[in-house]
């Protein structure tokens, strides 16, 4: 029952043809079973989730249902506040943290009916594309526990494709859910920048973060978006649009759809054949079913990883600023005054890529070099956001790899910053512009390790990308979870 | 593009980090390379582009300002590292 699809298990729920607390108390047991090898979870909350499954289960007894996903357990990145629970955000400075509110996809995700799992692994506050710098240790890839399971929502990715979950949150500022779902081979998608509300959700780079589905299948992130997007007040970039059904665009047919294939993400060196022979074969896919494939042309394209890494730590270094041992979180023990308490505090309390990221942020937005580096960004931001409206012209989505290769090795790009930087080259340009993306699995290597497409779209279309992932995910059948060493 | 050990410790107390000497140094070379990476932004001619904040464009939202009580003062002081009473302590702000 573990591979089912979102979908699937809040009907077998509904049609009281399994119960709550068994669908939950299984997947319990997986955690526990599964968890010492992958570490996808941080926080794991068996009581209250078979208290909540109970509760689940009493309420459609008396005929009541909470909403779309009743009784179905989930997880939740552990960048997302949960009232009560603890929120570390992969970070020791937040190790003990207790939230005292629920971030807006917390309460969304609770409403719709849904059982909380616990809190799930990522790079420490978001920074890196292979949870290798979490606090709390490395995820691992279901498909290969000596492989990264990507990053920064690599955790959330590991325990879609492991089964210990149904379905799960994450956030992207860079490529962090698409990333690591394509690398697990799951999907995951990133709205349009204001589609999801932001409040709750610890802050990285706030003109780029935004939250989005990780689920095993394409309607079923459908469902999900469905669920979390939605006007917000409490976000002042929230959108006051009104959500469409997005579970009705997956069933739609891709004829007539224009699929735009940019040179630039297909001519780099850098990219593994086995990856573009699989995003070929998802186009093969689309044409056949009366898509129309046209060459186009992201010219700014080069630019983004420099233009991103200005602008996202540069936000980042302000957002962290909040760290300081004062209201919350770790306090260094020191005898000095409180610039020094601040400092040590900071010091113990951030990992390494944390503070290399805090440090060229305030580099680049110190006096004398504001205009050179964070203006200059802010530029070649539009010009990275021109370039697709123009394409957009032209074609209804863009297909692209996801990630320029499969699943790298532990360790394997942890002492070179900005090797790691550049596995994040094609998710990126998406986020500067704020338009929605998707990875929707498409092939497997050589080494049976997972490969993804993305569909890039325009902003507030996230149904064209369902549209198109769903035609690549119903003719190109890949399992649904990890082997998990048979177990 | 070379950066010294006094722009890398500045930069370290603009951002409130106490940094070791490993730290410093590792970092000093991190640094120039990211930035040496980043440089090549200077070969686009962006004389006459605006500048983007945010890619969605809106307005200023409004709202009314008024004082919405936050019901749990306690699980917001539970957090704090010190506190004495309702208040958090912090070791002394003036200087002798």
């Amino acid at each position: 029952m573990h591979g089912w699809t979102l979908i699937e298990a809040a009907e077998k729920v509904r049609k009281k043809e399994i119960s709550s607390r068994e669908l939950t108390r299984a997947i319990l047991d997986r955690i526990d079973r599964h968890n010492p090898k992958v570490n996808a979870y941080v926080t794991v909350l068996p009581e209250k989730a078979m208290k909540d499954a109970l509760a689940c289960d009493e309420a459609l007894h008396k005929g009541r249902t909470l909403g779309p996903l009743h009784g179905v357990p989930v997880g939740l990145k552990d960048i997302f506040c949960t009232r009560g629970i603890r929120t570390t955000c992969g970070s020791r400075i937040l190790r003990d943290f207790i939230p005292p509110y629920d971030a807006t996809v917390t309460d969304k995700v609770l409403s719709s009916g849904a059982v909380l799992l616990g809190k799930q692994n990522m790079d420490e506050f978001a920074m890196g594309s292979s949870t290798e710098t979490s606090h709390f240790g490395p995820a691992r890839n279901p498909w290969a526990f000596d492989r990264i399971p990507g990053g920064s929502s690599g955790g959330t990715a590991a325990a879609v494709a492991a089964g210990l979950c149904f379905a799960g949150v994450g956030t992207d500022t860079g490529g962090s859910i698409r990333q690591p779902a394509s690398v697990c081979g799951v999907v995951g998608m990133k709205p349009t920048y204001g589609r999801v509300s932001r409040y709750g959700m610890i802050a990285f780079a706030s003109s780029l973060d935004q939250g989005g589905p990780v689920t095993r299948s394409v309607p079923d992130a459908a469902m999900v978006l469905s669920i979390i997007a939605g006007h917000d007040r409490r976000d002042s970039t929230s959108v006051d649009l009104p959500v469409p059904d997005y579970l009705v665009a997956t069933r739609e047919s891709v004829k007539g759809l224009k699929v735009g294939l940019p040179r630039e993400y297909f001519e780099g060196e850098g990219l593994d054949p086995g990856v573009r022979e699989a995003v070929e074969k998802a186009l093969a896919v689309l044409t056949s079913q009366g898509a129309q494939a046209l060459e186009i042309s992201l010219p700014h394209t080069r630019y983004a990883l420099s233009a991103y890494y200005i602008i996202a730590p540069a936000e980042a270094s302000s957002n962290l600023a909040r760290y300081d041992g004062v209201r919350y979180g770790h306090r260094a023990r020191c005898d000095g005054g409180l610039i020094e308490m601040m400092s040590r505090t900071r010091a113990e309390g951030f990992g390494a890529e944390v503070k290399r990221r805090i440090m060229i942020g305030t580099y680049a937005l110190s006096a004398g070099y504001y205009d050179a580096y964070y203006g200059k960004a802010q530029k070649v931001r539009t010009l990275i956001w021109r370039d697709f409206e123009e394409a957009f012209s032209k074609v209804d989505v863009i297909l692209t790899p996801t990630s320029p290769t499969p699943a790298f090795r532990i360790g394997e790009k942890t002492g070179d910053p900005l090797t790691m930087y550049l596995s994040d080259i094609f998710t990126i340009p998406c986020n500067l512009a704020g338009i929605p993306g998707i990875s929707v699995p498409c092939g497997m290597s050589k080494e049976g390790l997972p490969i993804g497409a993305q569909f890039l779209g325009r902003h507030f279309r996230e149904e064209d990308l369902f549209r198109a992932a769903a035609a690549v995910e119903r003719e190109i059948p890949l399992p649904r979870v990890a082997p998990m060493g048979g177990a | 593009m070379a950066i010294t050990r006094e722009e890398v410790l500045h930069v370290a107390r603009l951002a409130r980090l106490a940094l070791s000497d490993a730290e410093a140094d590792l970092l000093r070379g991190q640094l120039a390379g990211i930035l040496d990476y980043i440089r090549q932004l200077d070969t686009l001619d962006t004389g006459d582009v605006v500048p983007t904040s945010h890619a969605v464009e809106m307005g200023t939202p409004f709202r009314d300002d008024s004082v919405r009580p936050f019901g749990d003062k306690e699980a917001l002081l539970a957090n704090a590292p010190d506190r004495e009473g309702d208040f958090f302590r912090v070791p002394r702000i003036i200087e002798d």
